[in-house]
């Protein structure tokens, strides 16, 4: 079996006010290559301190993660860059396009930070964007788009650098129910196709949609459900 | 597809682009300082370019001495009308013992009424030698000038400047007439071509201006008019005895001008105590002028500077509210891959375009200084024309000259200062942590 993460013993503490908050304490699991792992939790449960972690914004006080060989826990603030420009595919609940430029221009930006922009890359954009359904969108900006256009231009960014997982943070959070039902069909097929996806949600019925819930209380593990066996890729 | 570079400079200008009327202003505030660095050096240099060219004109290699009335404290208790300033001894003394005085030229002038058939003019008139006129810059228009043999023979010749000339013979060509000075006649045997008027420089050389001036030999000046002028001052007279206004010595090379400077004052204060007498040398003021010049431009320059840094805190000022305004842009960027030194380039490429831009229209702005200037000055002249004449004569001629290096100078000037005031806001961006930037409402 192939990994795409691997958390061991991850521990996080914050000083606030002089006081230290345990975040997380002791979490370990892995994420087999094509999982669609959900992590639930209620607020303050520490599951955006493990997001922060896997999306390599933030660096634990113990513990690794280890993305293919490499420790992101040891690594400066450059080098973490570097590994999410080409490693990582973010989908946020508010959806974070740059208002100023347009579809096509949004989903190449990892690309732009990794110097990898060419007429190949541009029609792997195009491509992707037609398959997130807004071939006929490519020159809109942000705000001409729907809540649910714009959350495909953001799956269609997280997909552009290849990365060993997408990790959607809320990612129907904002959507009403039609659209939210949409973007999770896209989820799904994305990863019958193989993609390995790590979803952060507090809507159980958004959760049922995944193959391995990850439930998160006071900075711990208490279950770790699965759901469906991965699926063979294709 | 374009290079990285152009990219990047591409999406800077489409982020300034959001905000298009704040991008404008802050250029406006970078255009002022450069226009200004480029137009006040200008203006300094088209002072003092005219300054020199008015020494220049007094002539490098000469040395000029003039009488000077002693003040009233020296003059006191004598009694009767007062003789002072350079005699006929001091110049045959100057040029029979100098040996570097190549030439030497005796001035005597007075203001004197010049009359012809009931038309008056009052003026300057000048008893001189025939090398006056070119040692003054003096061009004949009509006629001749005058020659050694008038003045060997005394004649009751005269020549006119050019505005003495249309004042007495506004329809009549002069040449062949004769005019009244007094109670002589003098015939007119050539009039001269104008000439700009020269400024006083120094405190011994009045400003001079060439337009009522009637010239004659020094000799007929001696022979008819005396070395005795009565002057009516309130209702009394007054008497001073001046045998010459001013000698021009003219040097025979540029290095003795000094020295030889020293030796006629030397020469002229065993017979001068007290000092009624002034010298001006044209090449002293020259460096003068040299050493003024340059601090002419540092002042100005620094003027310029001060409206050029003015310009960088606005660049600043909106570059920290734009790095605010967009927290949430830097994180998505930065969870996205960016790193610091990306997002420090971003919004230093934001502000290097704004002081290009500001640079580049500046100097445009700054290189129509001469036909700006020039239409204003006009444009006043012909609504105000009071306010005009009372200004000083600097402001109503001078000719503002472009520096060429004020171009690359402003310009560099304005892009460093894009970079300078561009890299806090930037690094602020760049410090950002990405976590609390995507929180960011």
């Amino acid at each position: 079996m192939k990994w795409a993460v691997r958390v061991e013993r991850l521990t996080k503490d914050y000083v606030m006010d002089g006081e230290t908050v345990h975040a997380l304490r002791d979490v370990s699991f892995d994420v087999p290559e094509g999982d669609f792992l959900s992590i639930m939790g209620a607020s303050g449960s520490g599951k955006s301190t493990l997001l922060n972690l896997l999306g390599c914004l933030d660096r634990p006080t113990a513990g690794q993660i280890l993305l293919g060989d490499d420790d992101i826990s040891r690594l400066d603030d450059n080098r973490l860059s570097e590994i999410r420009a080409s490693r990582i595919g973010f989908i946020f609940q508010s959806y974070n396009l740059i208002p100023q430029l347009t579809v096509l221009e949004n989903i190449e930006v990892p690309l732009h930070y990794q110097r990898r922009l060419d007429s190949r890359a541009r029609r792997q954009s195009v491509e992707l964007a037609e398959m997130v359904g807004l071939a006929d969108r490519l020159k809109h900006r942000p705000t001409q788009l729907s809540g649910g256009q714009q959350q495909r231009v953001a799956i269609a960014r997280s997909l552009i650098n290849d990365p060993y997982y997408i990790l959607a943070d809320e990612p129907t959070g904002n959507l009403d129910s039609h659209t939210t039902e949409e973007i999770l069909l896209l989820l799904e097929e994305l990863n019958h196709q193989g993609k390995t996806i790590v979803m952060v949600t507090h809507e159980p019925e958004v959760g049922d949609r995944s193959n391995r819930i990850i439930r998160l209380r006071d900075g711990e593990i208490s279950s770790d459900k699965r759901l469906r066996e991965v699926a063979e890729s294709l | 597809m374009l290079p990285h570079w152009l990219r990047t400079w591409q999406l800077g200008v489409k982020s300034l682009a959001l905000h298009p009327l704040r991008s404008l202003l802050t250029v406006l505030g970078i255009f002022i300082g450069v226009a200004s660095v480029i137009w006040l050096l200008a203006i300094g240099e088209g002072i003092s370019q005219a300054a020199r060219r008015q020494i220049e004109g007094l002539g490098a290699s000469n040395v000029i001495i003039r009488s000077i009335k002693p003040s009233a404290e020296v003059s006191e208790g004598s009694q009767g009308p007062m003789p002072y300033g350079l005699t006929r001894d001091d110049f045959d003394r100057l040029t029979t013992t100098i040996p570097t005085i190549q030439r030497a030229l005796p001035i005597r002038e007075l203001r004197r009424r010049f009359n012809y058939s009931g038309r008056t003019v009052d003026g300057q008139l000048v008893g001189c030698t025939p090398e006056y006129a070119e040692v003054t810059q003096l061009f004949v228009k009509m006629g001749r000038f005058l020659s050694d043999a008038d003045l060997r023979d005394r004649k009751n010749y005269c020549v006119l400047a050019s505005g003495t000339a249309k004042q007495l013979f506004p329809f009549e060509d002069p040449v062949g007439r004769s005019i009244r000075i007094e109670e002589d006649y003098y015939r007119v045997i050539g009039v001269m071509k104008e000439r700009a008027p020269m400024a006083g420089i120094g405190g011994s050389l009045a400003g001079r201006d060439f337009k009522d001036d009637v010239y004659i030999p020094i000799s007929t000046l001696w022979n008819r008019i005396g070395d005795m002028i009565m002057t009516r001052r309130s209702g009394s007279f007054e008497g001073e005895i001046v045998q010459l206004s001013q000698v021009t010595l003219r040097i025979d090379k540029t290095e003795h001008v000094l020295e030889t400077a020293d030796l006629a004052k030397d020469i002229l204060n065993r017979h001068h105590p007290n000092g009624d007498y002034g010298v001006t040398i044209p090449l002293e003021l020259l460096e003068q002028a040299k050493t003024t010049r340059i601090m002419f431009i540092l002042f100005l320059g620094l003027i310029a500077a001060v409206s050029l840094v003015v310009g960088g805190i606005g660049i600043m000022n909106i570059m920290l509210a734009t790095v605010t305004e967009r927290t949430r842009e830097i994180g998505i960027r930065r969870a996205l891959g960016a790193k610091r030194r990306d997002i420090i380039r971003q919004f230093l490429i934001e502000t290097i375009s704004l002081s290009i831009m500001g640079g580049l229209t500046g100097v445009l702005g700054g290189l129509t200084c001469g036909p700006i200037s020039n239409a204003v000055r006009s444009g006043l002249e012909a609504t105000v024309p009071d306010v005009m004449e009372q200004l000083p004569e600097v402001i109503q001629t001078v000719q503002p000259v472009i520096v060429p290096f004020s171009i690359p100078l402003a310009f560099g000037i304005s892009v460093s200062i894009g970079v300078i005031f561009g890299l806090y806001p930037a690094i602020r961006a760049a410090r950002m942590d990405p976590i609390e930037a995507l929180r960011h409402e």
